[in-house]
Order: structure tokens, then C-alpha cells, then sequence
């Protein structure tokens, strides 16, 4: 809780405003999809499925539908859509079986909740309960499988590999070298299995979707707490044989996303309901509940790492393998996965690898994207292996870690040539090594010293990278107008739902053309019919590819001004400078107009007008990315890359086995701030978060694989008790020479590596390595107890491939 | 039918078919009289009747602090009192935290220390700490914590809250004489 100390060279860029969309929330002004009621709308009840799998021999809607005020009762049979962004296996509403507990086998649109609520207890349903598919083990060895049409799933070809007959969705791979050898050349290898459970995203604003499907046409008009308004259209399109000009997405205000929001989730089935009950709007709002079982969360992974490394410290091969269970649907899954491919070695110099990474059905609450999706998972494996590593070594983990990171001219796994323009991972891991005051792991007698007074210190670090994971041709648009008060309105089609884009793009809307950044007119409210096309607001892109369209948009802007200035002014464009919302002539500057002036065509005194108003926009497209190679993994994957590392310093109880978070210090290679306030919201924000899944939470399942915790009682996330002592951001910019100020995007990243970090510390202060998470009391009490040095499995239920 | 899971906890307000109440109550100055159903919650009663959505839900069950509202001098999560218990109370919800169109200093600090990202939770903050400052102007961090550690923000990291608490009590102390 330092006083902020960040300087800019700039005047607007880099300088801590407020965020614009701060006056509407805290006045409780800002409307939210939950707060929306349109005229005529209905309220949506669903049944879910009370298996995790079993068929549905029979369901008798006929009591239900009798029922005065119900105006539309949906099972499987009515319809056949699948939707997804990845992979179209996402069936609506279930039909011949059930896949998981949060399944919607019925769903029931009334005039108000009460007859919804009574209409679903009318409803009868027959099932046949089936064996499940537990976890990703038994998934693998197909006897049962969760779709038996996963041949015929559509899915974005030469990207995702689903497996003939199995339950992997996708299998992906890279390899590069020879890791025979290397294995060989090894002085020493290291084995090791890491896993963590399935977490849930919990934005505070639970999924909340409103659909008027117009009776008389094809049009659909959705207002939703979503991440992906043009997603959503093109995948409504998509699915239901419509164009995507019939498909209208609002976003109004989104309370919190984590990219559990990105995608397509209730928009389908309010759709269908509403085209059903005659083109009514219908409301479809999870619980709570729904929001823990039915909407998705992050998969749980197991990662199984082989390292060889010589005495001196240098990596010779890995060999990884990863197996995420994806739980019933993987539509936006397999691309968690993918990301392991890439970038499942962390951010290492190692010229023989393999990669394998499946993402796996099971019959599972299914998952998706969560903040810095597939890293914050494989960055436990491989940094918790990298300080298990130099434990043998009885290597410094600072030094071993230095010998081996990234630095112009090495590969990255995917083959790709690190240069100085991608940052550097070791200046960030040297500024937090340094922030914690590391001096070298604690000795066994200075451990049991401490240990005498009931807690033990323990001082942790670990690496992190990651890159936006996105198609190789994702894109973003602005369009910039300049209103007759010389203000400007930019309007860009990704959403802002907390992590302060729409302030930060202004800020450099600002920057670009010198205006004060209160004269830049940005709405977090997008409406498809009028914003242009953003693919999804996802992956910590927009900073990085927004910013260049804002700049392309600013700078075609007073390319414009300049055009009309100079018939004014009677020069030459070239002669034009602009400052303060003024273009005046270089050599005389006496010569010069306002903004307002030219805002919408310049007026001679006589009247006369020319120009007209000003408008410009700006794209920007993910620049040189391929699909990588099927077999190899090679390509060119990363847009950008953002390095980054934190440090740990922790207490535990070892009584109790509490472990307190005392100091977090986290540096990332941004290249530039924008808004120095709104990159430590998302430090701060991305840190406590990773504290909750490296210390609190964690699903856990019963036999028939039912959430046992789907509520904040049972399922804790971080709340203001868990808070560190201390979270000290560091800054690093070495610029991006393609990106905006040489900026990159780090919305995700600190996120990531916070449980590799806490996994280091608490084997410094207990000398005890964890492979699983979380890392609760309850763990590290039964760690102590057991009396190992390694722990391989804390809870048996929550893991995959563990039953 | 124990098959069938009903996936809905009641989230929106199912009127009970009992004889309605006459209710009346102060509701940020303002004086209200209303009729409602003796089984619907302040929440519903603030949203539904009296349109005053700053107010939120994120659980239903006491669990989160997003429906915290200020009855009678003392914060209270709305959405699991009965509208009914609010009879002759004082209530203030977001809505009236500025006056005259003027910010309140808690609002300004929620602004300027970036206090808040999606804004879900921030309704319920501030109306959690403005009754803290209200019974005690000059909190320890101890007793911050206390407090708003029953209300959950998923964005911020809690770090730019605690902030602008502090900042909040000091500015109230030197400005407003507290
Ligand atoms: S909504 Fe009332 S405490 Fe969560
Ligand atoms: S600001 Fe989003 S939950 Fe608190």
C-alpha cells in the first residue's frame, strides 16, 4: 500500500486518471443486464439434470404446459442446436442424455417467476441414471464415452484435434529436438506429477441473458452480461442459420467477466424460449448456484513434467504432458489446452521438448477461459518443478532460473526468435528477487529454529508468461467522430467490464490528438448494430491491438483536420501542427484553427462550408501469427508476449498450517503504463485472486461427480481478511516496438504463477514440496503430519484422474 | 418427484398469495407508504416497488454483502430481511449517499483510489463502510477489515478499498469535523 510513484514522459498516456465509468458505479447509476426489465418480458426457469449422466427416457410436459401463464415449455426434443466457439458441442437442451448435473433437460418461460417456478415441479421426467465418466483417466480409456458423436463435432479444423472415437476433444502437441538425448546428456532427471482442481470464476454479476426473438423475422435481440458481443453474434449466426446483420448484441454494464463470460452461454436458450412464447423477451439469470454448477468454470489439470538438467544447472530437455478435464462441453476448452503447447516450458531456453496436452471430457461441470487461462495451470507444474529441480541441485533458485531464461536470439517452444522488443523475463525476475530481500533458501537448522515458535517464514518466487490466446487472425476495430464542440467519440466493440479499456484507449485517443482526455466521448455500453467489430474481449489483447487502431483512428483523424486547415489557412497539410485542440502553422503560428473549428466542416466567413464532419476509424489485426504445425507445434503462436515474476514472502502455522501471505512483490514487462491506477487495480485485483486459487478454493465432487460446495459458504473465495500484508508492483518497460507506446497487455497475467510462488515459499519455510492445490490449512496441517517431504494428493476428490 | 432439481433458488420476488401489508418507511428522506406482500424481501421491495436498482444481488443468502443497504444506523444485507421488517425504519441505499447533486467524500475516494472495477460490489462497500464511518470516524485497519471482510469483490483485490477507507475517515475527520 505504498504511495503510487510512477512518472510518464508523456502528457496523457501514462498518467493516472480516474476511470470514466467510475461516477456511474458508484452512484448506483451504472445498469447492469440483472437490473434490465423490457415491456412484456418473461421470466425463464430451467431443470436441470439431477444425474451426471443418465438418459431421459421420457418427460411429460403436459401438466406443465397446462398451466395458466406458462407461455413456453422447451425440452431436448424441440431442438437440435449446438453451439460453441471452438467446437460446436454444446447442445442447448439436453436430448437422449444427460452430460452433467447442470445439464438443462427442460426450461419453462411464464408470465411471472411464481408460475415458472410452480410449471417446473409439473413436469415429469423419467430417467435412467448411467455410470459417468470420473475423471480424465478413466475418459482416456474410452469404455464409456461422453459424446458419442464427437466424430461429427464441428470445430475449427488444423487448430483442435478431437480424437476418433474418445473422449478427447482435442489432442495437441509440439515437440522440437531430441529428448532421447537430451534425457540422456542429463546429469540428472526429475519426474513429477502436479495437479490442481476445477475453480469457478464467480464474477459478482452472475450469467444474466434477455432475448426478444422478433416473431416476424429472423431477428434476435440480445442484451447480456457477455465479454464476446460480436462472438456471440457470429456464433448465434452460426447456429441457427440466420445472418449476423438478424443478430442485435447489447452489452450494457458487465458485473465482472474473467472470461467466464467470453463465448456464448444463456443467449441460445432464451432465444429459444422466446421464439417459442411468440417473440416475448425472455430473462434467463443464473443463481448463484447455477453460476458454481451449471455455467463453466476452469478445468482441472494434471501436469506430468520430466526435466533433464546438467550439475551446472542447464535444462537439457522436458517432456510434458497435460490432461485437462474439461467436464462435460470443451467449446471454449480446447483452447485452454492448446495454450500448453506453446507455452507449457514457461518462459526457459530449452531446445528438446515435447508438449502433449489433451483436453478431456467427462461427465463434469465443463470449462472455460479464466484469467490467463491454461498459464496459471501450467506455470504450477513447471515452476514448482523448476524449484524441485535445483532443490537436487542444491542450486541457488534464483541463479538456476537466471542460467536458464529466455533472451534475444533463443526460441521459444513454438520456434519463435525472442528479440528485445519482446521485454525481458530475467530484469523482471531480478526486481522481485531483490523487492523480497532473497538471500538464498532457508537451512534445515534454521528452519527448525523457527519451527520452535509455532511459525516458520518461508520466501518464494516463480516466473510467468503468456501471450493472448486467439486465432491467428483475431481483430479489433475503433471508429473515431469528432462532435461540433471539438470533443471526439471513439467507439470500439470490446467490452469494458472492470478492467478500465474504455479509460485507458481514451487516454490514448488523448495522447494522440492533445486533447484533454474529459473531450473523449467512450461508452462501456456496446450495441452491435452501432459499435464496430471486436473478435472477443478476451486474452489481454485490447490494450495491445485496440491501442494501435485508436492510433490509427487518431492519426487518420488529424490527417483529415489538416487536409481542411490547410484550404483555410491556405497552406500546405504539411506546414500543419496540431496542440491543445488547435492545428496552427508551424512557421506562423498565429495561423491556426480550433477543433471546433473544423468539427464538422469549416465555415468561411461568408458562410461558405468545406470538409464536413470528421470521421475517421483504425484496425488492427494480429500481425504474422500462424496455426501451429499439428505434429510439431511450430509456428508463430504469441502477438505479444508479457513476462513477468513474483515474489512471495509467507508465515505458516504449523500448528494450524495457515499460511499468511506477508509481502507480494510482482513485476511485469509492460513496456509502457497508460494508466498507472488501473494497471495496480489489475496487480492487485490478479494477485488476491490467485491467492484464492493457491489457498482457498477448489471444487469437490461426489461419487456422481455433483458439485458438493456451489455456494460462497462452502466455496470461499479471498475476501478483505485475505489480503497480503503488502503487494508491491514493479514496473518494467522495455517497449514493444509494435505495440501502442510500446505498450503490452498484462489484464491476465497477474493471475498467474501466484500459487507457484506460494508452492516455493512454503517449501522454503517447511522444507515440504506440494503438487497439488490449494494450499488450505487443512493441506498443509495433513503435509506436516504425514511427515513427507513431497505431498502428492491433499483432497482425492477434487483431482482429476484420481479416483 | 425427488428427480427433479428445480436449478432456480428464488432470485426475483414469487409473491406469496398472503394479504398484503401496509408498509411505511423512510427511504433516502423520503417518506413511503406501499402495500406489499409479507414474504418479499427489502431487497426485492427496494428494486421491484421502489426502483431503486443500485442496490444488487449476488447470492440471495447473506453471503456476499452486495445487497447491503444502511437500516436505522446500522448495515444490513436487504436480501435476507423481510420488507415487512423495515416498518417505520430509516433506510439509506446508494442512491442517497450524494447530496444536491454533490458527490460525498466516500464516493470521491471510491473514484480517485480506483476502488472499484465492474462496480457489482461497489453498492454494497460503500454503504458497508459509510455506516462503519458513521459509528466510528476513525477505524483501525483491524477494524476495517472487520467490517467490510463480509462483503466479496471478485475485481479489485480489496487493496484500493481498504485505501479509500482510510482516506475517506480522514477527509470526514479534517472536512466534516467528525
Ligand atoms: S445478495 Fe445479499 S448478501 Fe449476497
Ligand atoms: S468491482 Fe467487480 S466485484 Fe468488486
Amino acid at each position: 500500500m505504498d504511495e503510487k510513484k510512477y512518472q510518464s514522459k508523456y502528457k496523457r498516456v501514462g498518467q493516472a486518471y480516474d476511470r470514466k465509468d467510475a461516477r456511474e458505479k458508484v452512484t448506483g447509476q451504472a445498469v447492469f443486464t440483472y437490473d434490465m426489465e423490457l415491456p412484456g418480458m418473461l421470466h425463464a426457469r430451467c431443470l436441470l439434470s439431477p444425474y451426471a449422466r443418465a438418459r431421459i427416457v421420457s418427460i411429460d410436459t403436459s401438466k406443465a404446459k397446462a398451466l395458466p401463464g406458462v407461455r413456453a415449455v422447451l425440452c431436448g426434443e424441440d431442438s437440435d442446436i449446438l453451439v460453441g466457439l471452438y467446437m460446436q458441442d454444446k447442445r442447448v437442451l439436453a436430448k437422449g442424455e444427460t452430460r452433467y448435473h447442470g445439464d438443462v433437460v427442460a426450461a419453462i418461460a411464464a408470465d411471472d417467476e411464481e408460475t415458472a417456478e410452480r410449471a417446473i415441479s409439473l413436469l415429469d421426467v423419467v430417467y435412467e441414471p448411467l455410470q459417468p465418466v470420473h475423471d480424465v483417466d478413466e475418459a482416456l480409456r474410452a469404455e464409456i464415452l461422453v459424446h458419442d458423436d464427437i466424430n461429427e463435432l464441428k470445430h475449427y479444423v488444423g487448430v483442435f484435434f478431437p480424437q476418433k472415437d474418445s473422449n478427447i476433444a482435442s489432442w495437441n502437441k509440439s515437440k522440437k529436438g531430441d529428448l532421447d538425448m537430451a534425457f540422456e546428456e542429463a546429469d540428472l532427471v526429475v519426474e513429477n506429477e502436479f495437479s490442481l482442481p476445477a475453480v469457478a470464476h464467480a464474477p459478482m454479476e452472475t450469467h444474466v441473458a434477455i432475448v426478444q426473438a422478433d416473431p416476424y423475422s429472423n431477428k434476435v435481440r440480445i442484451w447480456s452480461s457477455a465479454q464476446s458481443p460480436f462472438a456471440i453474434r457470429q456464433i448465434m449466426a452460426d447456429s441457427f442459420g440466420i445472418s449476423e446483420s438478424d443478430v442485435e448484441v447489447h452489452i450494457p454494464y458487465v458485473g465482472g467477466g474473467f472470461g467466464g463470460k467470453a463465448g456464448i452461454h444463456l443467449e441460445p436458450l432464451a432465444t429459444l424460449l422466446s421464439r417459442a412464447a411468440g417473440g416475448l423477451p425472455v430473462k434467463v439469470r443464473a443463481t448463484r448456484e447455477q453460476e458454481f454448477n451449471q455455467l463453466p468454470t476452469r478445468a482441472g489439470m494434471r501436469g506430468r513434467i520430466k526435466t533433464g538438467v546438467t550439475k551446472e544447472g542447464k535444462l537439457t530437455g522436458v517432456r510434458a504432458v497435460y490432461d485437462w478435464d474439461s467436464g462435460a462441453y470443451a467449446d471454449y476448452g480446447v483452447n485452454v489446452g492448446k495454450t500448453a503447447v506453446y507455452s507449457g516450458i514457461g518462459p526457459y531456453k530449452v531446445d528438446n521438448a515435447s508438449i502433449d496436452s489433451k483436453t478431456i471430457y467427462t461427465n463434469k461441470v465443463f470449462s472455460t477461459a479464466y484469467r490467463g487461462f491454461g498459464h496459471l495451470e501450467t506455470h504450477w507444474s513447471i515452476e514448482r518443478q523448476m524449484d524441485i529441480l535445483s532443490q537436487h541441485l542444491q542450486i541457488d533458485p534464483y541463479e538456476f532460473r537466471m542460467m536458464n531464461l529466455l533472451k534475444p536470439g533463443d526460441q521459444t517452444m513454438s520456434g519463435e526468435v525472442i528479440t528485445e522488443s519482446n521485454g525481458s523475463p530475467s530484469d523482471c525476475l531480478t526486481a522481485v528477487v531483490k523487492e523480497i530481500g532473497w538471500t538464498g533458501r532457508k537451512t534445515e537448522e534454521e528452519r527448525q529454529r523457527e519451527w520452535k515458535t509455532g511459525k516458520v517464514r518461508g520466501k518464494g518466487f516463480a516466473m510467468l508468461q503468456k501471450a493472448p490466446a486467439m486465432p491467428a487472425n483475431t481483430s479489433t476495430s475503433v471508429i473515431m467522430q469528432m462532435n461540433g464542440d471539438g470533443h471526439v467519440k471513439l467507439m470500439i466493440g470490446a467490452v469494458d467490464f472492470g478492467q478500465g479499456a474504455i479509460t485507458a484507449l481514451a487516454q490514448i485517443a488523448a495522447q494522440e490528438l492533445d486533447i484533454p482526455i474529459e473531450h473523449i466521448e467512450i461508452s462501456a455500453e456496446i450495441d452491435t448494430r452501432a459499435n464496430p467489430y471486436d473478435w472477443n474481449t478476451v486474452a489481454s489483447k485490447l490494450i495491445f491491438m485496440g491501442g494501435n487502431a485508436v492510433i490509427k483512428a487518431s492519426r487518420e483523424m488529424l490527417r483529415k483536420m489538416k487536409e481542411i486547415a490547410a484550404q483555410a489557412l491556405r497552406t500546405d497539410p504539411e506546414n500543419l501542427l496540431h496542440a491543445n485542440g488547435e492545428v496552427y502553422h508551424r512557421h506562423s503560428p498565429e495561423r491556426r484553427l480550433t477543433y471546433k473549428q473544423i468539427a464538422l466542416g469549416y465555415m468561411y466567413p461568408n458562410g461558405t462550408g468545406i470538409g464536413g464532419p470528421l470521421i475517421s476509424s483504425g484496425s488492427s489485426i494480429a500481425d504474422g501469427l500462424t496455426n501451429l504445425h499439428p505434429e510439431t507445434g511450430q509456428g508463430y503462436p504469441a502477438a505479444v508476449w508479457t513476462f513477468g515474476a513474483h515474489a512471495i514472502e509467507i508465515e505458516v502455522d504449523v500448528e494450524t498450517g495457515y499460511v499468511d501471505v506477508l509481502k507480494v512483490a510482482s513485476a511485469f514487462d509492460i513496456g509502457q503504463v497508460i494508466n498507472e491506477k488501473l494497471v495496480y487495480g489489475q496487480i492487485c485485483g490478479g494477485v488476491v485472486q490467485g491467492l484464492g486459487s493457491a489457498l482457498l478454493e477448489g471444487y469437490k465432487f461426489n461419487s456422481d461427480e455433483q458439485l458438493m460446495n456451489p455456494s460462497f459458504t462452502d466455496n470461499k473465495i479471498p475476501t478483505m481478511k485475505d489480503i497480503p500484508g503488502k503487494i508491491v508492483p514493479i514496473y518494467i518497460e522495455n517497449p514493444q516496438h509494435n505495440g501502442p507506446y510500446g505498450a503490452r497487455g498484462v489484464g491476465e497475467h497477474p493471475m498467474i504463477s501466484v500459487p507457484s510462488a506460494v508452492g516455493n515459499a512454503v517449501y522454503d519455510a517447511l522444507g515440504i514440496n506440494f503438487h497439488v492445490l490449494p494450499l488450505s490449512p487443512e493441506a498443509i496441517a495433513l503435509g506436516i503430519a504425514s511427515g513427507k517431504k513431497s505431498i502428492l494428493c491433499t483432497d482425492v476428490d477434487c483431482l482429476p484422474g484420481r479416483h | 418427484m425427488d428427480n427433479v432439481k428445480d436449478c432456480s433458488m428464488v432470485t426475483e420476488h414469487i409473491e406469496s398469495g398472503k394479504r398484503k401489508v401496509t408498509l411505511s418507511l423512510t427511504v433516502n428522506g423520503r417518506q413511503i407508504v406501499r402495500d406489499v406482500d409479507p414474504n418479499m424481501t427489502l431487497l426485492h421491495f427496494l428494486r421491484d416497488n421502489l426502483k431503486l436498482f443500485g442496490t444488487k444481488e449476488a447470492c440471495g443468502e447473506g453471503e456476499c454483502g452486495a445487497c447491503t443497504i444502511i437500516m436505522n444506523g446500522q448495515a444490513v444485507t436487504s436480501c435476507i430481511i423481510l420488507a415487512v421488517e423495515a416498518e417505520g425504519a430509516e433506510i439509506t441505499t446508494v442512491e442517497g449517499l450524494a447530496e444536491d447533486g454533490k458527490l460525498s467524500i466516500l464516493q470521491e475516494e471510491f473514484i480517485s483510489q480506483d476502488a472499484l472495477q465492474c462496480g457489482f460490489c461497489t453498492p454494497g462497500f460503500l454503504m458497508s463502510t459509510r455506516a462503519l464511518l458513521d459509528n466510528n470516524p476513525n477505524p483501525t485497519d483491524a477494524e476495517i477489515v472487520e467490517v467490510l471482510g463480509g462483503n466479496l469483490c471478485r475485481c479489485t483485490g480489496y487493496i484500493p478499498i481498504m485505501l479509500a477507507v482510510r482516506r475517506a475517515a480522514e477527509r470526514e475527520r479534517k472536512e466534516l469535523g467528525r
